[in-house]
């Protein structure tokens, strides 16, 4: 997939998570967290955001997160959405690489 | 013993906190909502998070429902694809006018179905009927199809195209609520009624509700936890109505075993239909823990 403009998914309010990506041109994955709950879950957030982009098969992208206590399933479907905006594709998802 | 659906509580598909807690206040099925609920610009974000919900979030025997947006609008399909494949229970159409409606979405469904190798037929359909035209077509909507387990009112858009509103009455639905139910039946699927959008009115709500039940509803749709346990409540036998169905099915019971035609309880005759809903009272019962079987002696 290919990344046409920046895009973000989710919310502020309690429970979700703000997901802003956009392609980095120095390649690589970049992930920058806001949390409430850093100290405790930090890891584990990047860790789900680093598996989704795995399986959507993505490896150069900034992202800004900015979490409100957002559990795993939260994480997962604002990032997928997150990244299907910026590649501006509308339609036709990957539903198995989602499964 | 037939599933009980009193209670069908309404759940914005884009809320992660409202679907992480929706299984917890006791609702007998949700209804994830990826239509009304949700803003056009986050269709696709509303449809990741009810996926993502279906498959991680243990709703334990809660039926889950989605309910999709219109084949008519970009969105439909997708939602299909989305929640067939996430291994909803029931997918729920909204405004539903004719039995194509029906049989459109089905065709997607079953699509889907074969694709993935999920079983053709497991994912079942509702219709929420809004309309003149709705109501009109009830019989054959609810008729349509195998994988129907219910039709559904949905009151705003049904007043709006009567051009009225809501009254605090609600004689203004007396005939499309008795559609709905006369159709449900004839067809053998269920019936359930629309919201009531004053949360804070207890008083009314529980009005509308015993309305309901003496329409012959099978249950309610609630957009507020508290809404249910005031539906649970009306929908259960009383202590007295258990008793007395109990006698009536004894008596039923002992006739049938020495051959007696016409049954007598109490000086009244009870006759066929008397014990049918002598028997509904008691699955009833037994289905919300009021009422255990017991043993016969022999008579």
């Amino acid at each position: 997939m290919k990344f046409v403009k920046n895009a973000a998914a989710g919310t502020l309010e309690s429970n979700d998570i703000m997901v802003m990506v956009a392609a980095n041109d120095d390649g690589g994955i970049k992930i920058e967290l806001e949390s409430i709950v850093e100290k405790q879950f930090g890891r584990q957030i990047r860790k789900v955001i680093q598996e989704t982009l795995k399986k959507l098969q993505i490896d150069n992208i900034k992202i800004v997160a900015v979490d409100r206590g957002a559990l795993d399933y939260t994480i997962k479907s604002r990032v997928v959405c997150a990244v299907y905006r910026a590649c501006d594709t509308q339609g036709d998802y990957n539903w198995e690489v989602l499964s | 013993m037939e599933r009980l659906r009193r209670t069908m509580m309404f759940v914005p598909g884009n809320n992660p906190g409202m679907l992480k807690d929706a299984g917890i206040y006791g609702a007998d099925s949700l209804m994830l909502d990826l239509e009304d609920a949700v803003a056009v610009s986050e269709k696709d974000s509303a449809r990741f998070l009810v996926y993502n919900a279906i498959k991680t979030i243990d709703y334990g025997d809660t039926e889950i429902v989605v309910r999709i947006n219109s084949l008519d609008s970009p969105f439909g399909r997708e939602d299909i694809e989305a929640v067939v494949r996430a291994g909803v229970d029931v997918i729920r159409l909204p405004k539903t006018e004719t039995k194509e409606d029906i049989l459109a979405v089905e065709a997607a469904i079953y699509q889907v179905e074969r694709k993935i190798g999920r079983e053709v037929g497991s994912t079942k359909m509702m219709a929420a009927i809004e309309g003149a035209a709705g109501i009109v077509n009830a019989y054959s909507i609810a008729a349509s199809s195998k994988r129907l387990i219910g039709i559904a009112l949905g009151a705003e858009d049904y007043v709006t195209s009567l051009k009225t509103k809501r009254y605090p009455d609600g004689m203004e639905l007396m005939e499309a609520r008795s559609q709905i139910v006369i159709a449900a039946r004839a067809a053998g699927i269920y019936a359930l009624d629309t919201v009531y959008s004053d949360v804070d009115n207890e008083e009314g709500f529980r009005k509308e509700v015993q309305l309901i039940k003496q329409l012959g509803f099978d249950g309610k749709s609630v957009i507020n936890p508290k809404q249910i346990k005031p539906v649970h409540e009306i929908f259960s036998p009383t202590s007295q109505e258990i008793s007395k169905s109990s006698d009536i099915c004894r008596a039923a019971r002992a006739a049938l075993k020495k051959g007696i035609g016409v049954i007598s309880l109490n000086g009244k005759m009870i006759d066929k239909p008397i014990i049918a809903r002598a028997e509904r009272v008691l699955q009833l019962a037994k289905a919300v823990g009021l009422y255990k079987e017991v043993i016969e002696d022999a008579e």
